[in-house]
Parts: structure tokens; C-alpha cells; sequence
């Protein structure tokens, strides 16, 4: 830390220059000889007064004189002491009886004498002129500086004229003195009753002026710097007064002036305490830091806050720092700072502030905790009401205003539904009131307003109390009941409906049970029955064949003559039996195919077999009946038909049925076979095409039914068992194939009976 | 039947009379020497015993059946060549395949009228003089095809 430059003003203003000068008036007895320009008696070196003595005589000796007078101006500071000395030089070497100096002191109105010679002291007086005073001559000659004459005066007109001096009557002479170039003389020389004046008096009055000269220069810079001191001496006191602290530091941020409180801030001496003077330390680096240039730069002559410690007990000090940069010519610029203390401000400041944070956050939370709670209540899908110790309602959730405020648009009925609620609320919690209880709990019959249903509701109500006891409010939680009434109801029915089902599923998984056990039972029985059947047919079948098988044997035989002759009458009726017989034969071996089918006997042996030589053969086994009916029966064979993989039996089967068929109602025209493959499908078709009487297109279905012949009639015209169609059928479906039928009643049917060229395996 | 008689002769197996007497009047009708069986014993006797062209077997018989019967003759080396024709009334599937397996040579259903029947023991016995050891069962190998 530097020393700080403390600059006291100097004690004590010396007014010694600035007082009126004694007055010294010249007492020496010695005379001078009343000479002209003869040499005067004097004093000085003894050296040079007898060189000069010795060499030059009389004008050496004035010489001599001159330069006594130079030593003695020399030797001389003081204005008084150096008038004295030209007056009493005047008067010793050029015989100037009497003569007195008058100067202005530095920047004041008057002439006062500062010298005086051969003047008695009571007419000195208090000799004084006012230069302000234009009508007096003396001024006159000051400011003209010029040399005047005052010749004694004759008349009183010339008295009036002439100044008032000390000379009274006398005659004088007046002398600017001062330096040449000025505009005003800087005092005045008068000399009296000398005429013819000296020869030497120019030179004296010339060397005189500018020893006065220097001299009053000198007092005007001690005067100055007097002035400057009790300037500053008061600008310290001011400073000082100022409780604030304030500096002047210069651009280095040494510190220049500070007045006492910034004195106490930012210096100790080295007696202080180690604490104090740390703390000294302190405030000036964060003095200088805040005074350094760029901070100055930064913030320009804004306020700003320092931060200081205060050195004498250790506390902060908050201070608002102002900094001006002065611009001086002379001494470069400085900067001005002044610091205030804000520290109680700030500290008051911050308290209010903080009071003003802990207001807003307890507002905050207030206003939060308010929110919540209106939240809370309002997301409450229970109705809750609050009401006051005298029953008005002052708080309701939404789903409570639904059921106790009428809302707009509402219709009459809505609004009795909820005038008829209020009552019952009102009710409710008037008995709350009166009653001693803290709680209640109680049914109220309520109305959904909006619905118009009913709208039982459980009422929990609470008393709330002030800390003194008093009842503040009821709040009351109204719980609907209808959805836990409808819930229980529900849950009966469900109950119910489970039980039920329950006994249902029970009964229904009996019951299944017994069917599937008598189903299984009917399947076994059904089973043996069918099998049973099939056998019982093919005994029946075996049993009918064996007489039947002699009856049909032994008419052959008859007819054929084997017992002799047969008479042509008895011939024909025995043919009737073979026919009959053969009859009755095929219907037996029709059942039997039927029931082999349906017991799932029939076997397939299927084989490769060409199509020509089955139709070949079945129209050779026809061809008694072909020959009988005399119808042409044609055949169109496809070439290259493939062989055909089936039941050859089978096939050849329903074949011989489909054309015995056609030639069986067939009166005119003719029966066609055709035998085409399709490559498409992969299947043969082989058609049987009569021109027949044809069958009806509702009868086209039923002619492949079991027992079935369109005619019906005991007397039928047409012979057959009525079986042949529907095995056929069964019988192509067993090979996979189908068999289809077009027919045209009078015009002819045609039987297809299609199947695939590769059979089954 | 170059060493026999000229007139073939067929032994007629079958325990139903009529059907027998009827078949064996035909049959000598039709020029055929004809011998009875009621039953598969008599019919294993005769066959021994009269050696016949052809035999004509009911397969349900009493005391032993056709099949067990023809198992036989077809076991014996001394009947062992002479066909058998089945002669059922039974049209029950698998009557004619335990037939074939018996060893029956054709196999006829009844009802047959006696010229059918007699029309299928001439193909026969013209098939086996002809080629006795060729095709010995021309009807199963026509059915089977």
C-alpha cells in the first residue's frame, strides 16, 4: 500500500506580506551633502570605497555610491527595508531632503507609503491614496505613469488642484515606479522641493522600480501561494465535514487526496493493529480493482456498489461508489470517487425485499394450496357441500351444483327437482345443526335434476370447529347410491342367471351323458342290427334263391320238353312263371345289392380295362331284348379312348341297367351309346341316349330314389323293380363318378354316367 | 374220359333235393352221367370211388361243407384234377374268394337254370381236354379279366 499523501495546509497563515508595512521612516542624522552630483559620504566595502577613492576621485566615488546602492538592493528582500534604503541613498548621495515611496500592494485599491524620507512622521500620517479616487493627481500619474510637477501652490483654486500629501504646500515632484511594459505603474515616488532634480534621478528611479518591481513579484507568489494554501486549507475542511469518503486517485489509482473518512477507510499506520490494517489492505485492492480504469471504461460515472470492511470493527460496509475521470492539463487526469454508504440502506433494502419474497411465497402457497383444494374437491366425483354455522351454502363442487343450483334453460320440472333436493338438504343439515354430533351419516331420497330418476344418496356430514369450539361449517360428502343399489341388484341377478345356468350346464352335461351313452348304445345296436340285416338279407337272398332257383329250373325244363311235349295253351302260362320268376329274381338281387351297399359290403376290385369291349358285351347280353323292342340301338366310340381304371363289374352293372332302361321306354326311334373322354377333367363319360317318353323335369331327380317308378299304379305298364336307378347311382359314386340326366318329356332321355380316368385306389 | 364212357360224368353235390334231382334229370337229359352227393363226405367217397369228369359242389352242406370238402379233393392227388364248380346260393362277397381259395375251378350262382349250368360245364370240360394243363379256371380268368 502506498503512503498516502496526506497534504495538510501549512499552520497558520502568515499575514506578514499581506500586512500593512511598518512604516520605517528614515532617522539617520547624518546628513548628506547637500552636493550636486557630488560625491555623498557612504558607507560600504571598504575595499571598493578606497579603490574608488583612491583612482577615480569624486566620480568614482559616485559610482561607488550606485554600487553601494545595487549591494544594499541585493542584500534586501523586504519592500519596506528596501525603500528605506533608495530614500536614504537618495538623500545622501543626491541630496534629496525629503522623499517618500508609495506602492499598490498586489491587487489591492490603495497606495500605501512604504517608505518616507526627511518627512516627519505625524504628517505621514495615515498617507494613504485610493487609486479608485480618478479626480486625485496622484492617480493620474499612476495610471499614465508619467513624471509630474507640483509646483507649491499660489492660489486656494491651486490647492485644491494639487493632492493632499504630507509636503502640504511644498513643491514635489512625482515619479512612477514599476516595470516598464505594465500597464499601471506599480507605485509612486515623490520627491520634494529638489529643484533642479538630480541628474541621477532617472537611474535611481529605473533601478529602483525594478527592485520594487521584484520584490512586489515575490509577495505576489508568497501571496498566492497563501491563498492557495488557505483555499485548500478550507476545500480540506469541506472535504472533511463530508461524512462521505471521497478520493481523488490518479490514473495509476495511487491515492492522492482523501479526505478523513475515506483516511479511516484506506490508511494505517504501522502502530495500527494487524486486524485494522489488513482490513486496510483490503479496501484498497477492492478500491482499486473497482477503481481501475476498464471498470471506470465500463461503467462510466454510473454508481456502483463497493464493498468494503469497515477497519474498525470488521463489519461490511455497503457503499455506492460514484467515479468521475477529471481531465487536468497540468497534472493528467485523476479520478473523483465518491462513496456513500448505503449499508444500512442496502440492509433495509434487502430486508424489504426478502419480506416482499416471503410475502409471495406464502401467497404462492396459499393461492397453490387454494387450487388444490378446489381441485381436489372438484375432481371429487361425490358431491361435497360446505355450509356455513347458519346453514347457507358457501362452497359446492361441481357434481353438488348439479344437483342444487339451477342451471340455465332449465326446465320447471328441473327446477322443482332441485328446489325439492334443497329442501332435503336443508333438512339434512339443519337436524345436523341442532344435533350435539360431530358426525352424521343419513339416507336422503335426492333427484337427478337432469334425469328425473331417482337418486338415493348416502350423506356423510362433519362439523368443522374453529380453535375456540365454535362451529365454522359442515362439510357434507353426499355418496350416490344408486350405482352400489344397481350394483348389488346386478350381482343378484347375475347370480341367479349363473345359478341357473350352473344348474342348467348340469343338467344339460347329464343329460348329454345319457344321450351319448344311449347314442353309443344305439350305435352299437345299430351296428349289430345292420349287420344282422345284411345277413339276414343275404340268408333271406340264399333262402329265396334255393326254391326259386328249382321253380325257375323246373319251368326251363318243361318248356324245353324234357317231361314231353307241352301243349301250346299250358307253354304260355308257363312262361308267365319263368317270367314271373325272373322277376322276383332280379328284385332279390336288387335288395341284396342295395343292402350290400349300404352295410358298406360291396367290395371293388378295380382293374385297367378297355370301354369297347364292355359296351360290346353289354349289348350282346341284351340283345335278345334288343332284338324284341326292334329298336336300333347305335354306338359312337371316341378313338383312342385310355383304359379306364375301375371296377369292370361294376361299371358294366350300371351300364346294363342305363340300357335296359332306354330300351324298356323306348317305343320309337333308336338308343345311342357314346363313349368320349374329357381331357379337361380327366373323366370318360359314357352316354346312353334314348328317344324315349322322356321324364318330366319334376321327376328328374326322384327317378334315382329307392323303389321308385314314376308310374305307380299296380297296374303299371312298365316292369322293374324301381331299384335300378338309385344303385346305379350309389354305384358310380362308389368309383367316383356321377351320373347325370337330361330328358325332354316325349322326346328322350339321356343318362351320363361319368368317371375318372384314373379310378380309385 | 377217352377210357370212360363216352357220356361225361358229373358228380351233383348238394343237400337240397330238388335242386339236386332237378340239376341230375337236366343233366341226363343233356346226355351226362350223373352221380349224387348230399353231403361233403359222400361227395370225397364218390369222387374216389366213380372218378368224375367234373364236380358240381353246393358249398353249404351238412356234415362237411364245399369248401372243406374241395380243400379235400384238391388235397387227394387221385381227385386233385378234376374241376370243381362252386354252386352256391350265397351272393354274399367273399363266398366266391373262399371258393377260389378252397381251390373251386369256376364258380356258379344260383339261381342257375339247368342250361346255363349245363352250358358252363361244357365250357369247362372243352377247356380242360383241350388244354388241361393251360386254363384250368376259364371263368375266373373271364371275370377277373
Amino acid at each position: 500500500m502506498r503512503k498516502s499523501l496526506l497534504k495538510t495546509p501549512p499552520s497558520g497563515l502568515s499575514s506578514r506580506l499581506l500586512a500593512p508595512p511598518a512604516l520605517v521612516v528614515g532617522a539617520r542624522a547624518r546628513k548628506p551633502a547637500p552636493r550636486r552630483n557630488g560625491p555623498a559620504a557612504y558607507g560600504g566595502d571598504p575595499r571598493v570605497r578606497v579603490a574608488v577613492e583612491g583612482a577615480i576621485g569624486e566620480e568614482a566615488e559616485f559610482l561607488a555610491a550606485r554600487v553601494r546602492l545595487l549591494e544594499g538592493f541585493v542584500s534586501r528582500t523586504d519592500i519596506t527595508d528596501c525603500a528605506q534604503l533608495a530614500l536614504q541613498w537618495l538623500g545622501d548621495v543626491l541630496g534629496v531632503r525629503q522623499s517618500i515611496c508609495l506602492l499598490r500592494p498586489h491587487s489591492e485599491q490603495t497606495l500605501v507609503v512604504v517608505g518616507a524620507y526627511g518627512v516627519p512622521g505625524s504628517s505621514l500620517g495615515r498617507f494613504t491614496v485610493s487609486v479608485d479616487d480618478w479626480a486625485n493627481p496622484l492617480v493620474t500619474a499612476l495610471t499614465h505613469r508619467k513624471q509630474t510637477f507640483f509646483p507649491s501652490p499660489h492660489s486656494a483654486a491651486d490647492r485644491r488642484r494639487r493632492p493632499t500629501t504630507p509636503f502640504e504646500d511644498a513643491a514635489f515632484h512625482v515619479m512612477p515606479l514599476g516595470v516598464s511594459g505594465a500597464d499601471e505603474s506599480s507605485g509612486l515616488l515623490l520627491v520634494g522641493d529638489s529643484e533642479p532634480l538630480p541628474s541621477d534621478l532617472p537611474w535611481f528611479t529605473s533601478i529602483f522600480s525594478q527592485k520594487l518591481d521584484q520584490i512586489l513579484r515575490q509577495q505576489a507568489l508568497v501571496e498566492g501561494d497563501r491563498r492557495q494554501g488557505r483555499e485548500r486549507s478550507l476545500l480540506y475542511n469541506i472535504i472533511n465535514a463530508v461524512t462521505d469518503p471521497i478520493l481523488l486517485t490518479d490514473t495509476e489509482g495511487r491515492l492522492l487526496i482523501a479526505n478523513a473518512r475515506a483516511l479511516t477507510l484506506f490508511t494505517a499506520s504501522e502502530e495500527e493493529s494487524e486486524g485494522r490494517r489488513s482490513a486496510v489492505r483490503m479496501n484498497n485492492m477492492l478500491l482499486s480493482s473497482a477503481l481501475s480504469s476498464k471498470a471506470i471504461e465500463e461503467a462510466g460515472a454510473a454508481r456502483r456498489e463497493l464493498l468494503l470492511v469497515n477497519p474498525v470493527d470488521g463489519s461490511d460496509l455497503v457503499f455506492e461508489l460514484l467515479s468521475t475521470v477529471t481531465e487536468d492539463p497540468r497534472q493528467g487526469s485523476g479520478v473523483v470517487s465518491i462513496l456513500r454508504n448505503v449499508t444500512d440502506l442496502r440492509r433495509a433494502s434487502e430486508e424489504i425485499e426478502e419480506n416482499y419474497r416471503k410475502m409471495r411465497i406464502a401467497e404462492a402457497q396459499a393461492r397453490a394450496e387454494s387450487d388444490r383444494l378446489n381441485l381436489i374437491i372438484d375432481s371429487v366425483a361425490d358431491p361435497i357441500v360446505v355450509t356455513d354455522a347458519g346453514g347457507a351454502t358457501s362452497l359446492m363442487n361441481e357434481p353438488a351444483e348439479r344437483l342444487f343450483t339451477i342451471p340455465l334453460h332449465a326446465s320447471s320440472i328441473e327446477q322443482r327437482w332441485v328446489q325439492a333436493n334443497d329442501a332435503h338438504f336443508s333438512s339434512f343439515i339443519a337436524g345436523m345443526l341442532v344435533s350435539a354430533d360431530q358426525r352424521r351419516v343419513g339416507e336422503i331420497g335426492l333427484v337427478d335434476p337432469k334425469a328425473g330418476e331417482a337418486m338415493p344418496v348416502e350423506a356423510i356430514a362433519g362439523k368443522i370447529l374453529s380453535e375456540h369450539g365454535e362451529l365454522t361449517a359442515v362439510v357434507t360428502i353426499l355418496h350416490d347410491r344408486r350405482e352400489a343399489l344397481e350394483k348389488a341388484h346386478l350381482y343378484e341377478q347375475l347370480k341367479q342367471a349363473s345359478d341357473e345356468l350352473e344348474r342348467k350346464v348340469q343338467a344339460a352335461t347329464a343329460d348329454i351323458a345319457q344321450q351319448n351313452e344311449l347314442l353309443r348304445r344305439q350305435a352299437i345296436e345299430l351296428e349289430q342290427a345292420s349287420a344282422l340285416k345284411t345277413q339276414f338279407l343275404a340268408n333271406m337272398s340264399h333262402e329265396f334263391r334255393t326254391p326259386l332257383n328249382a321253380m325257375l329250373g323246373y319251368t326251363s325244363m318243361l318248356l324245353q320238353g324234357v317231361a314231353g311235349p307241352v301243349e301250346p295253351s299250358a307253354k304260355r302260362q308257363l312262361l308267365r312263371i319263368e317270367s314271373n320268376g325272373r322277376h322276383l329274381l332280379t328284385i332279390i338281387n336288387e335288395i341284396l345289392d342295395i343292402s350290400r351297399i349300404e352295410a358298406g359290403r360291396m367290395p371293388l376290385q378295380i382293374s385297367k380295362f378297355r370301354i369297347p369291349e364292355l359296351l360290346a358285351e353289354v349289348k350282346a347280353e341284351l340283345e335278345p331284348i334288343i332284338l324284341r323292342s326292334k329298336l336300333a340301338v347305335t354306338m359312337q366310340i371316341d378313338r383312342e379312348l385310355p383304359l379306364l381304371s375301375s371296377d369292370r363289374q361294376k361299371v358294366k352293372q350300371i351300364l346294363l341297367n342305363l340300357l335296359s332302361n332306354a330300351l324298356k321306354f323306348t317305343h320309337h326311334g333308336g338308343v345311342t351309346i357314346v363313349a368320349r373322354r374329357s381331357a379337361r377333367d380327366r373323366t370318360l363319360s359314357l352316354q346312353v341316349a334314348d328317344t324315349g317318353i322322356g321324364i318330366a323335369p319334376a321327376d328328374q331327380e326322384r327317378v334315382f330314389e329307392d323303389f321308385r317308378q314314376l308310374d305307380n299304379s299296380p297296374t303299371r305298364a312298365y316292369g322293374g323293380t324301381g331299384l335300378g336307378l338309385s344303385i346305379c347311382r350309389r354305384l358310380a359314386q362308389m368309383l367316383d363318378g356321377r351320373i347325370t340326366l337330361e330328358s325332354t318329356v316325349g322326346k328322350g332321355s339321356t343318362f351320363t354316367l361319368t368317371l375318372p380316368t384314373r379310378g380309385r385306389r | 374220359m377217352t377210357a370212360k364212357s363216352p357220356k361225361p360224368r358229373v358228380l351233383l353235390v348238394d343237400d337240397y333235393p330238388d335242386a339236386r334231382e332237378m340239376y341230375s334229370e337236366y343233366l341226363q337229359f343233356s346226355g351226362f352221367d350223373v352221380v349224387e352227393a348230399t353231403n361233403g363226405m359222400e361227395a370225397l367217397q364218390s369222387a374216389v370211388e366213380r372218378k368224375p369228369d367234373i364236380i358240381l359242389m353246393d358249398l353249404s352242406l351238412p356234415v362237411m361243407d364245399g369248401w372243406e370238402a374241395t380243400r379235400r379233393l384238391k388235397a387227394d392227388e387221385r381227385t386233385a384234377s378234376i374241376p370243381v364248380v362252386a354252386l352256391t346260393g350265397h351272393a354274399l362277397a367273399g363266398i366266391s374268394e373262399g371258393a377260389k381259395r378252397a381251390g373251386c375251378d369256376a364258380f356258379v350262382t344260383k339261381p342257375c337254370l339247368p342250361e346255363d349250368l349245363v352250358k358252363e360245364i361244357r365250357k369247362i370240360l372243352d377247356d380242360t381236354t383241350g388244354a388241361r394243363k393251360g386254363r384250368r379256371s376259364g371263368k375266373y380268368a373271364k371275370n377277373t379279366n
